[in-house]
């Protein structure tokens, strides 16, 4: 008995051996209490998968999803790349919090794994690794964007600037303050809370006190969503200047009507884009709402495809090579790279919310 | 000055939340010394069945807020001390008698199995509901600043002061109580005199989870979202809380929980916030230091 469960183990090692499919991953925060930006990319990446191996795969071979869960925690992150590392993976589409990105990025690195991510740190791309290509803007571009929009359209109100204490909170409120400073506005506030609390009363009462109605805010929606509820209930009107986190839907269900408050700054949204009409209108039929970060994982997939169509490799020196000189059509716009992987896409936008979708503010 | 009176009133309110979480800790190790990690996610489950309680009461268009918030908690509270014997049953019992760490593990087990399983079966996202008591008192205005009673404040305190006196008197004047302080004393002798210790742990484990229901209920009340991962947080406040006044001790969970709560409400509106949690666990170290069972703890005393 206990050979046979031998054998069968021992075929079943031969069967994943044989298998000749490139495999390609992504990682997020899949559990935890991010998970809802794991599930954009894990659907994004689905759909982009299924519709490369419908046209014949990559260079002739299907490609082939693997999953890492790293919760948002940087040591999971890297447990994540080695096993990932391990699977022999060709392409990695992550992580998605900087502060897994950022150790996760050498292990891919010392492996020679190419990677594509959203994190905007501007750590991710500052050491000088060759393996890793940004999609989405930096939190410096991001940050001066909105931080002059709040300096320029809230004359006169008193503006506080809070973070999360995350690397990406933390960098992107730094950003923040330094424009509006740089607008000669003095902030009324700077503060930081703890992200995963419930209860952010403390802060209300605080930002009442100081008499603020603007609070710019380096963090993500879960966050925004409870101080917004909690302003609410004590009697506080509180207008925010939020990030790219703050695409997700989760803050209207959230926050209710008050998520008519939230400013935010993100990338020329992909759904606007007419070329990828015709994949947002897929997304919906299959009903997924192609927001956040949805549309940049298909992207992802598509720009790892087409640079190995372009190399006719999946080695890694061919691909890194083809990545940053090439330029590819995909969903969120036309990829090109500068020498450190950062993308030459238009900058940031800002948004608002209104009555639970979001689109570009009024000129 | 106004800024201080509406802390008092948050961080009464924070404290009353942990407080009805911490009995549920402190119980369970005064009766088995054990750490119960998994009772902080019975709090999660109880506030997932107040969130589906809610959604369905007002689907079936019930407007009375207190016929609706009965309603509620009398379920929350009856599902939610199911699980609390289930995880007692399950994950406990089979290691009564084993080393004092197998349960320890089996707890963080538990309470890793809970948030996985109603991740997987209510999703990642974070469930809101409509708000369900609006509105509060404006107590008076200090330079500009209205200290705010939300009534859902009110409702968290008043709640949670009826519930101690309740269980106060279930533990010092009923027989149910009687057994629980045995048990405690010494579980040989308590079941050589006839009592069924299992039942009475059983008891316990409920009687616990009942109120960490109470607490799930009050809070979705007032911050109106939850997750599946906001028991991890509350509990290892709550159970900080437990330590702080004293691990074993009712009214020790009860006073640390309102501390707990305090300091932290104070620590934040004067101080920088960011070191809100390093100051709570500093006073505790510092407490502990004094006074190593706590504020209302007894130190164990060995009788011969």
């Amino acid at each position: 008995m206990r050979k046979n469960i031998l054998l069968a183990g021992l075929s079943l090692l031969a069967c994943t051996a044989a298998y000749a499919d490139h495999l390609v991953a992504i990682a997020g925060p899949m559990t935890g209490q991010y998970a809802s930006a794991g599930d954009q990319i894990r659907k994004g990446a689905e759909m982009a998968i299924a519709d490369i191996n419908a046209k014949g795969g990559v260079l002739g071979q299907m490609l082939k999803l693997e999953v890492g869960d790293d919760a948002c925690d940087p040591k999971q992150a890297v447990s994540v790349a080695n096993a990932m590392v391990n699977k022999k993976i060709v392409f990695m589409h992550g992580h998605w919090c900087s502060s897994s990105t950022i150790p996760a990025s050498d292990v891919y690195n010392e492996s020679q794994i190419l990677m594509a991510t959203v994190s905007t740190n501007p750590q991710v791309t500052e050491r000088g690794l060759k393996n890793i290509f940004r999609i989405m803007g930096r939190d410096d571009q991001q940050g001066l964007v909105a931080g002059s929009y709040v300096a320029d359209h809230f004359k006169g109100k008193k503006i506080a600037v809070v973070d999360d204490k995350s690397a990406y909170g933390k960098g992107l409120a730094d950003e923040m303050a330094k424009a509006i400073e740089a607008k000669k506005v003095k902030l009324a506030l700077r503060e930081s809370i703890t992200a995963g609390e419930k209860d952010y009363s403390g802060l209300v009462s605080k930002l009442k006190s100081a008499g603020v109605e603007v609070m710019a805010f380096g963090g993500y929606h879960t966050e925004v969503a409870l101080i917004l509820r909690q302003a609410q209930q004590a009697g506080l009107k509180l207008t925010v200047m939020g990030g790219d986190t703050m695409t997700n839907s989760e803050l209207v269900t959230a926050a209710g009507a008050a998520s008519d408050n939230v400013l935010f700054t993100f990338s020329p949204d992909p759904r606007k884009n007419p070329a990828a009409a015709d994949i947002v209108k897929r997304f919906r039929d299959a009903k997924v709402e192609p927001e956040g970060y949805v549309m940049y994982a298909y992207a992802a997939m598509q720009l790892f495809a087409q640079t190995a169509e372009k190399a006719k490799s999946t080695k890694y020196a061919d691909l890194e090579k083809t990545m940053r000189a090439g330029s590819f059509d995909t969903v969120i716009g036309k990829l090109t790279f500068d020498a450190k992987g950062d993308n030459k896409l238009p900058g940031f936008m800002v948004y608002r919310w209104t009555g639970g979708k979001y689109d570009y503010v009024a000129k | 000055m106004a800024l201080a009176l509406q802390q008092l009133i948050n961080g009464l309110t924070l404290g009353a939340v942990y407080g009805l979480i911490a009995i549920g800790y402190t119980m369970v190790y005064g009766i088995i010394g054990m750490i119960n990690f998994a009772h902080g996610d019975i709090y999660m489950v109880s506030a997932f069945i107040a969130v589906t309680g809610f959604t369905l009461l007002a689907a079936l268009g019930v407007s009375s807020v207190p016929l609706a918030l009965l309603v509620v908690l009398v379920v929350s509270v009856l599902f939610t001390s199911v699980y609390g014997w289930a995880v007692e049953r399950t994950a406990y019992r089979p290691l009564r008698g084993s080393t004092r760490l197998a349960p320890l593990i089996s707890a963080i087990g538990m309470s890793i199995f809970l948030q996985n399983m109603v991740q997987l079966t209510q999703g990642a996202r974070v469930k809101p509901i409509a708000p369900v008591l609006i509105g509060g008192f404006d107590l008076l205005t200090i330079d500009d600043f209205t200290v705010h009673l939300a009534y859902s404040q009110v409702l968290i305190i008043l709640v949670t002061v009826a519930l101690m006196l309740a269980f106060t008197f279930v533990i010092n004047r009923t027989s149910f109580g009687r057994q629980q302080r045995a048990c405690e004393q010494d579980r040989t002798m308590t079941a050589l005199l006839g009592i069924d210790v299992d039942r009475t742990i059983s008891f316990t484990f409920m009687l616990g989870a009942m109120l960490a229901a109470v607490a799930g209920v009050l809070v979705t009340v007032y911050y109106g979202v939850v997750d599946f991962y906001i028991g991890f947080v509350v509990g290892i406040k709550a159970f900080t809380a437990a330590v702080f006044g004293g691990i074993g001790s009712l009214p020790g969970a009860m006073l640390g929980a309102i501390l707990n709560g305090l300091i932290e409400a104070f620590w934040v509106a004067y101080l920088p916030p960011e070191y809100k949690d390093v100051a709570t666990f500093a006073i505790l170290i510092l407490v502990l230091m004094f006074r190593p069972s706590g504020l209302l703890g007894r130190p164990e005393v060995e009788k011969v």
